[in-house]
Parts: C-alpha cells; sequence; structure tokens
C-alpha cells in the first residue's frame, strides 16, 4: 500500500507564470519526505502537482513527467479521479464537510467510491479513526458535525478521511500550521505511525518539524520574486540538517536567510 | 508556495474570523466618539489617553442610531398588525353575508343580492399553479445555477447571468400578454398533443378546448420564477469555500459528485430560502396569471383544459365591477392567500433550523 514517487523535470505554471522549474526527485515507500524552502518557492505547487491538483485553479498546467511505481499519471489515458484517490491529501486548513457528522466526513471517499454497505462504511470508519488517533475521542459522537471538533481533532479527522480510501501515498501540505503545539505533536507522532503503510510527502514550514518527522528532506528556493522555483537540494534529513552540501541550504536551515 | 490564488483560504472550515476583525475598529472608533478633545491635543498623551477616563457620555450618536433602528424595527410590527387589522375588518361581514359556505362552495357572485362565494376552487388553483410552476422551475434554475458558477468559463458566467437577472426584470404584465396571445400557441399544440397520446392520464384527459389552462400558466409562472431562484442559488454556490470543494476533489470526486458532496449540501439552507421566495412570488403572481388562465370556478386535477383561476387572478379580474359585499369577499379570499404564504414560510423555516447544528458550524 505504497508507491515509489517520482518527478522528472516537472514545471508548472499559473497561466503566464512559472512557479516550479525542472524538478527531478524520487521518493521511496514507506517514507516521510519534507519538503522546506521559502515562502513562494514553489513547495506546495509541487506538492499539488503530484496529485493533480494544481490543475484545478483556472490557467495552471504542469509540465514534464511524475509517475508513481512507473505509471505516468498525467497520461492521456489516465483518469485524474483515480490518480487523486491514489494519491491522497491533507491540505493546510482543516476542511472537514461542514454539512457532515464525523461519520459521514470519514467515509465520504468511500461513498464515491460506491461503497453503501453500512456494515462496510462502520468498519472502514472505525478503522481509520482508529489510524488517525481519533477513535476514542469521537466513538460516541459520531453523528455530531465534524466542524465542532477542536482544530486539532478535525485536521485527524481529515486525515481519516483521506486514509480511508486506502491510498498509496499521502500528501500533507502545512498541516500543522493552523494548529496548537500539543495537537502538532499527535500530528507528527501520527505520522510516524502511517508510514508503515503509506508512502507521505509533507510540505512544512517548520524546520524542526521536518527534521523530527522526516527521513528524507527536499530544500527548495528561489533567486528573487518572480523567477521559479527550483529543488536546490535533496538528501537524508539528517545529512540536509548537520552537513548540506550546498551553501544556500546551510544558510536556510541555519536561518540566515528566508 | 502557499500564495496560490485560493479564492476564499480563509472562509475554510468556520473559524471565528468575523467577529473577531470587528472587535477592535468598532471599539476603537467608539473611544474616538467619546474621548474629550483635550487628550487629543497634540504633544499630548495621544488618543490611549494619559489622565483620568472621560465620563461616558449621557447622549451621542450611539444612543440616536440605536433609537433609530427600534423605530424602524417597531414600524414593521405595526404595518403587520395595520394590515391585519384592515383585512379582517373588511372581510368579517362579507363573510356574514355569504349565504353559501365559504371553505367548499364552487363558484364565485357576491355581488348578489344573495352573495355566493367559496374559497376552495382559487385556493386549489393558487397552489396547483404554483406548485406545478416550481417543479418545473426549480431543476432548471438549479441547473443554470450550477452551470454558471462551476462550469461556465468565468466571462460566459457573468455574462449568463446578467441575462437571467435582466429576465426578473421583466413586468410581470408583460410575461401575461406574452404568455395571453404568443406563447399559449405552442402550448395548446403540446396540450393537444399530450391529450392524444396521454388522455387516459386524468391530468391529460378532456375534450378540449385547450390552451388558456393552469399548463399555460404554470409555464408562465415558472419562467418569471426561474431567475429568482437561480441567482440566489448562483450567490449561495460560489460562497462554498474551495477548501471544501478541494477535499472532495482530493478524495477523487468527479466535478459532479464534487458538486454533491460539498457545494450542494453546503447550499441547502440557501436553496431552500431561493425556492420559498420563488413559491412566494407565484403564489402572489397577479396580473400574469389573470391573462393566462381561463378563469373558471371548479376543482379539477386536469392541466390542459382551459380553466383554472387563482386567488390573487381573482382579486384582480373581480375587483372592477364588485360592491361592498364582493370587496369584502376578495378581503377574504386575499386572507387566506395571505395565511398559505404564512405556511409555506414557516414550513420553510422549519426546515433550515432542522439542520441548524451543521449548517450553524458552517457558517
Amino acid at each position: 500500500m505504497a508507491k515509489r514517487v517520482s518527478a522528472s523535470n516537472v514545471t508548472a505554471y499559473y497561466g503566464g507564470f512559472k512557479a516550479i522549474e525542472n524538478i527531478n526527485l524520487t521518493v521511496e515507500p514507506k517514507t516521510v519526505t519534507a519538503l522546506i524552502g521559502p515562502s513562494g518557492c514553489g513547495k506546495s505547487t509541487f506538492l499539488r502537482s503530484i496529485n493533480r491538483m494544481h490543475e484545478v485553479l483556472p490557467g495552471a498546467r504542469v509540465e514534464g513527467s511524475l509517475t508513481i511505481d512507473d505509471q505516468d499519471i498525467y497520461h492521456r489515458d489516465v483518469d485524474v479521479t483515480a490518480v487523486r484517490r491514489t494519491i491522497g491529501m491533507v491540505f493546510q486548513r482543516p476542511n472537514p464537510f461542514p454539512t457532515m457528522s464525523i461519520f459521514e466526513n470519514v467515509v465520504a471517499g468511500l461513498k464515491l467510491n460506491g461503497v453503501r454497505r453500512k456494515s462496510i462504511l462502520d468498519e472502514a470508519a472505525e478503522k481509520a479513526l482508529r489510524s488517525a488517533n481519533l477513535w476514542d475521542e469521537v466513538k460516541d459522537r459520531l453523528g455530531k458535525p465534524g466542524a465542532g471538533l477542536s482544530g486539532g481533532q478535525q485536521q485527524r479527522l481529515c486525515i481519516a478521511r483521506t486514509i480511508a480510501v486506502e491510498p498509496q501515498v499521502v500528501l500533507m501540505d502545512e498541516p500543522c500550521s493552523a494548529l496548537d503545539p500539543i495537537s502538532t505533536l499527535a500530528i507528527e507522532d501520527l505520522m510516524f505511525q502511517l508510514k508503515d503503510k503509506f508512502t507521505i510527502i509533507i510540505v512544512t514550514h517548520n524546520m524542526q518539524q521536518a527534521a523530527r518527522v522526516s527521513d528524507r528532506t527536499a530544500f527548495f528556493s528561489i533567486e528573487k520574486t518572480g523567477d521559479p522555483g527550483r529543488l536546490i537540494e535533496y538528501d537524508n534529513t539528517q545529512k540536509i540538517f548537520s552537513n548540506p552540501s550546498v551553501k544556500k541550504t546551510e544558510d536556510y536551515i541555519t536561518g540566515r536567510f528566508g | 508556495m502557499g500564495e496560490t490564488p485560493h479564492r476564499s483560504a480563509d472562509a475554510g472550515t468556520g473559524g471565528t474570523r468575523v467577529t473577531q476583525s470587528h472587535e477592535w475598529p468598532a471599539g476603537a472608533s467608539a473611544r474616538v466618539a467619546e474621548a474629550p478633545v483635550s487628550t487629543r491635543s497634540p504633544g499630548g498623551d495621544g488618543l490611549g489617553g494619559g489622565g483620568a477616563l472621560p465620563r461616558s457620555r449621557k447622549f451621542g450618536a450611539e444612543r440616536a442610531f440605536r433609537g433609530l433602528t427600534l423605530a424602524a424595527g417597531t414600524a414593521v410590527l405595526v404595518i403587520i398588525a395595520a394590515i391585519a387589522i384592515f383585512l379582517i375588518a373588511k372581510a368579517v361581514p362579507a363573510l356574514r353575508a355569504n349565504t353559501e359556505n365559504f371553505w367548499s362552495y364552487e363558484g364565485w357572485s357576491p355581488n348578489e343580492t344573495q352573495p355566493k362565494f367559496g374559497i376552495g376552487t382559487l385556493a386549489f388553483g393558487t397552489v396547483l399553479s404554483a406548485a406545478l410552476a416550481l417543479l418545473m422551475a426549480v431543476p432548471v434554475a438549479l441547473g443554470i445555477a450550477l452551470y454558471l458558477s462551476h462550469y461556465a468559463p468565468r466571462r460566459l458566467g457573468t455574462a449568463l447571468g446578467f441575462l437571467v437577472d435582466l429576465l426578473a426584470a421583466v413586468p410581470s404584465v408583460v410575461f401575461g400578454l406574452w404568455g395571453r396571445d404568443i406563447f399559449i400557441n405552442p402550448v395548446r399544440d403540446f396540450s393537444v398533443w399530450l391529450n392524444e397520446y396521454f388522455g387516459w392520464l386524468p391530468i391529460f384527459g378532456g375534450d378540449g378546448p385547450f390552451g388558456k389552462s393552469i399548463m399555460l400558466g404554470a409555464l408562465v409562472l415558472a419562467i418569471m420564477v426561474l431567475p429568482i431562484i437561480t441567482s440566489l442559488s448562483r450567490e449561495v454556490f460560489l460562497q462554498t469555500p474551495t477548501a471544501n470543494e478541494e477535499a472532495a476533489l482530493a478524495l477523487g470526486a468527479t466535478r459532479w459528485e464534487m458538486l454533491r458532496t460539498a457545494v450542494l449540501p453546503y447550499g441547502r439552507p440557501g436553496i431552500i430560502a431561493a425556492v420559498m421566495l420563488g413559491l412566494g412570488r407565484a403564489l402572489g403572481e397577479t396580473i400574469a396569471l389573470a391573462l393566462t388562465l381561463g378563469i373558471t370556478f371548479g376543482i379539477s386535477f386536469n392541466l390542459i383544459q382551459n380553466g383554472g383561476n387563482t386567488i390573487a387572478a381573482n382579486i384582480a379580474n373581480a375587483f372592477g365591477e364588485a360592491n361592498e359585499t364582493g370587496r369584502g369577499a376578495l378581503i377574504a379570499s386575499g386572507l387566506v392567500l395571505f395565511t398559505i404564504t404564512l405556511i409555506v414560510n414557516i414550513t420553510a423555516r422549519a426546515i433550515i433550523y432542522r439542520r441548524r447544528e451543521f449548517t450553524e458550524s458552517a457558517a
């Protein structure tokens, strides 16, 4: 249940604006990879290219090739909804469906895939909520609105919703930036457990977080505003944070710029 | 990276930003208004005030404004009470003079020396034509609204939205005349066709003549309520948080599934409100129906034969030659129409209220 993600020469545009250029990177299965870098360097754009959410925005497009286990996800014959089911995504702000209960939120993805049997849904919901470390907190109020939970619980609900459809890869776009430190810790713990099953790619502004949770780290940067973001260095997290081989990476992680 | 143009990233999942962002500026300006002039002197302690706190004012803009809003609120109650008193005072004598049962008599002759009139046929026609009109208008309106908000390219969407709003600006008498003189022809042909092939259904039965029927009235009504429902639901659909739409898409939803998972449930209270406004207009519509219906008194589900009448159309048609009792009878029918509309509105509120736990946390 985990696949390798490879990007080669990925370039993404917003209309006429080139946001990232020639990104080459391979993410191994069952690892956590952190994407770090200053604001506007294209790490979220790259992340959204991986499950084809980038092209949802008007005028946005992607060039180059992105594969999961050697299957080109941008191939003409590939069903984009299948790509997004295979590569799940957790967003920056918790975004449970406001009109749905906790239970309905968790099984929303399954229902979209045509699962109707109550027993299957019940089982999948419990499994996903347990995996997201949320079961004990919500098991007595599954019928209550998902939006009534605290921010950290909502984010774990969104993670449960994402993993309920059993994707191969889970993308997280600054999943903790709207959360308090305790909730952040809960989600970081969760990432450790989830990488047994999934390939995880996380965008974060918090370098301690990158150092804590990830196996590999990719550093993105831009020359100046308006230039496309590029991948500067990609290596084991330990190497990046102790002995980076590019001067710019070192400047960034030691806080000298960005 | 995070600077991607999210349409309403903040609207995400129901934060408290609206109330928070208001607190400081509102409070600040109130303080400024109340601060004595002396503390504002240049070189003084600034707006924060260094000396003793100033006393609150006995009378100021705050209090005057509160009075104004209170007066406006009270005016609504006074107007409603005045209307109710007027209607009842005029209706009661006519109802007393009625020699037939007001609820069950099928006919309307209140101007005779022995006044006879019944509301049943009119109320039935009102509800039937309005319900039919909504049945036809709502699916089309929601379809247009979804197309304008989520499928059409932005420029086309704006242009089409403007056209729909233009449709709302056409006066109802124009709709009525158009329906009576032009639209009636295709509707009559269609009715004849329906009668020929589906005549075994009571609603399409009968021997004619066809044309000035409930069908024509309801179709014209449907066209009239279409723009209201469309533009309101379009607004509601556009307000769906992008975060929720993206959540659905990221779960592998197709566009239609995204609309069903995120947009339609989010817009539900708004859709209900839009439909109720449309229903309100359909129930109260007067001149277009006075011109397009066959104006008969009888309760029949037949949709295509000449016939049909509504409370409002009957008032328009009969008011001119009504005597004292006749006017009272028409006012009594107006009272019934008012009650029907009220029931419709209360029902709509109840539907919205039932799901408030979910809609409030979504707000």
